[in-house]
């Protein structure tokens, strides 16, 4: 098991600049999440942690040990590809003994070591067919018992459950996650799905063009996004930004708003200032709740119906926002609210270069 | 589901069955007409109409493989009686066997030859092919027209510097210059066809594979070749075919040592009149390797000509 840096870690494609600058450390038997839209650069830097791609510049250490330019095959690493990449001409046995037939292992311990990781993933029984009749699931554990049979020093998994069906996508989830905390293993894992990322990861790192957006965990991205990208990326539906034409000054607790009929809101305390028309307040629909004298006022223009909850589409003067509330309560169409949050859940960002602007720090 | 019982199968299919069934009758007859005159007598060989029911004979196989003298009715009689079955045959036509031909060596020639210049083929194509469909290659593009551009004109149109070059360098009637040459005219279209083919083998599973800790070689041997058998096999059949029918440049550049069997064959003809069943045993014998080839990688080439269409 291993600790992972990288630091400055930069790949271009000719013009095109795949991942730039990017630094991180993952920590030992971490499960670290990459996640982002398709081109974001997530699985580029994975490719380059695998060392299947060369970066452009910049460091990887696996252990303290530099791997930059090492070749795959020599830095004791395990991929899972999206797609399986199960060798089709080799039956399952022989798939999971492929890596430990590199290293010369002894054939009484290959068998052996083949059955504990059947055993293990529950595809013992599979051992002697041929991988192309397997279900998708069954071939992703053979996947992982290719992975985890070698005991390699991190696993790198780029999309593992994309290829798999919606239903059959929570429980490999559920599996992957308890895998991991049984082996205890460094895991890389690259997603565009927020779901997976939220349900499996210790820590997320969002990704946008290239740029890691923000890494923590994943309450961290969700409640404290630190870019109006992660913002709007994470959450279903998201968070709502509504531009507001005020200045804040630092230290400031209040907003009024200028519009006609509204109120004054409580704001999070900043210790930054923004100029006028580039603020811009974030706050989670669940967050934005209609209330009686609340201080935004607006007009419902769709309810739609979630089961437990359901979510107000409401104009305001600010733009449109989601507002998620108990289906208990009856909204109509047309329907005139007024809407308030509390402040330490609402989230500030400047518009002029989208980051969020830093709190002071409040306690209790 | 509402499509048609079993038995009854679309018209479309019938006639589109037809037309194969009439489409292999056409081209099968020459090649029966071939086999049958094999075993004919020589009058039979030629007499009109042709005759479907003959008495069959070995006489041109025997005809093929030795070479024979007519001798006066006196020496015959001197002779020990014959020993063997084809002794018998000879001398029914008052000769004797002075010697076996020249045919079991030039169909030899053509063994070593067809079958050096496909592996050589395959063999570089399919490394040529992987480098071409995986790395980077500086002018990727014009190298692979450059190899297709020596497709564009009949090999025959340079014979003559051909035919002076080897001449000068001592590969004229020699198996290794026919290998070289049959290699370079085969080599393009196996590039082109497994370049195809190992593009169509995500590079997932080499990558696997160099993660698993095998090097890109070791990758490209336990992980790629296995996948592009069908492709190699496909290959194989087309470049043995070219090889092994090769007429003109076996005509023009061999003529003893390294002469394959296809200008060899109709130098029978002119051995003591029309012997036709000796020509049509020769060229029957001459399929035999070709057909034994193509019947045992016909899974593979079925699978290969159909190979885009039935991938997942």
């Amino acid at each position: 098991m291993a600790e992972i840096q990288v630091s400055r870690l930069k790949k271009s494609f000719g013009e095109f600049v795949a991942v730039q600058d990017s630094s991180f450390t993952i920590q030992n038997g971490e499960f670290f999440v990459m996640l982002g839209p398709s081109g974001c650069g997530k699985t580029t830097t994975l490719r380059m942690i695998a060392g299947l791609e060369l970066p452009t510049s910049g460091e990887i250490r696996l252990d303290q040990e530099e791997v930059t330019f090492l070749p795959a095959s020599q830095r004791d690493i395990a991929f899972v590809f999206q797609l399986f990449a199960l060798y089709p001409h080799m039956n399952v046995r022989k798939n999971l003994a492929f890596p430990l037939k590199c290293i010369g292992t002894p054939s009484s311990e290959i068998k052996q070591r083949v059955e504990e990781a059947a055993r293990l993933l529950r595809i013992d029984h599979l051992l002697n067919r041929s991988v192309s009749g397997l279900s998708g699931g069954d071939r992703q554990r053979v996947a992982l018992g290719r992975a985890i049979i070698r005991r390699p020093k991190a696993f790198l998994m780029d999309e593992p459950l994309g290829a798999l069906d919606a239903e059959f996508r929570n429980l490999m989830c559920q599996e992957l996650k308890g895998l991991h905390d049984r082996i205890e293993a460094t895991t890389v894992y690259v997603t565009h799905d927020q779901l997976e990322a939220m349900a499996m990861a210790d820590r997320i790192a969002v990704m946008n063009h290239g740029v890691i957006e923000q890494l923590g965990t994943p309450s961290e991205i969700y409640n404290k996004p630190a870019t109006m990208y992660v913002a709007d990326f994470i959450g279903s539906p998201p968070m709502n930004l509504l531009t507001l034409p005020n200045a804040l000054e630092p230290g400031q607790t209040e907003i009024t708003l200028p519009g006609d009929g509204c109120g004054t809101l409580r704001c999070p305390v900043s210790t930054q200032g923004v100029q006028a028309d580039n603020l811009v307040l974030g706050v989670r629909p669940e967050h934005l709740l209609p209330e009686q004298n609340g201080p935004l006022p607006g007009e419902i223009s769709a309810v739609e119906y979630m089961g437990t909850t359901q979510i107000l589409t409401i104009q305001t003067p600010y733009g449109q926002a989601l507002s998620r509330v108990r289906s208990t309560h009856a909204f109509g169409e047309g329907q005139s609210v007024r809407l308030n949050f509390a402040a330490q859940r609402a989230s500030l960002f400047d518009k002029s270069d989208g980051k969020a602007l830093s709190m002071e720090v409040t306690h209790g | 589901m509402s499509s048609a019982p079993p038995h009854e199968k679309p018209w479309g299919k019938r006639l589109a069955a037809g037309l194969v069934i009439v489409y292999a009758l056409v081209s099968i007859i020459p090649l029966i007409w071939i086999f049958l005159t094999g075993f004919k007598s020589p009058q039979d060989s030629i007499s009109y109409p042709p005759k479907m029911v003959f008495s069959p004979t070995m006489e041109g196989y025997v005809n093929v493989f030795t070479t024979r003298t007519r001798q006066t009715p006196e020496y015959m009689e001197t002779l020990p009686p014959p020993e063997t079955w084809y002794d018998e045959l000879v001398r029914s036509r008052s000769m004797v066997i002075a010697g076996p031909s020249k045919f079991g060596q030039r169909f030899l020639n053509s063994i070593i030859i067809g079958f050096g210049s496909t592996f050589l083929s395959v063999f570089l194509g399919t490394l040529a092919a992987y480098a071409f469909s995986r790395f980077k290659i500086p002018l990727k593009d014009d190298l692979m027209f450059f190899i297709l551009s020596t497709r564009m004109m009949p090999p025959i149109a340079v014979a003559i510097p051909i035919f002076l070059m080897y001449r000068e360098l001592g590969l004229a009637d020699t198996h290794l210059g026919m290998i070289l040459l049959y290699t370079a005219v085969n080599i393009s279209l196996a590039v082109w066809l497994l370049k195809g083919f190992i593009d169509e083998i995500p590079r997932e599973y080499e990558e696997a594979a160099m993660i698993d800790g095998y090097s890109r070689f070791q990758s490209f041997r336990k992980v790629v070749l296995p996948q592009a058998t069908t492709g190699i096999a496909a290959t194989a059949i087309f470049c043995l075919i070219f090889s092994w029918n090769e007429y003109a440049f076996a005509l023009l550049l061999t003529s003893g040592t390294a002469q394959t069997a296809p200008p060899f064959i109709p130098t029978i003809i002119g051995e003591g009149g029309l012997d036709w069943p000796a020509v049509a045993a020769g060229a029957t014998l001459f399929l035999v390797p070709i057909v034994f080839f193509t019947i045992m990688l016909r899974k593979h080439l079925l699978r290969g000509i159909t190979f885009g269409a039935v991938r997942k």
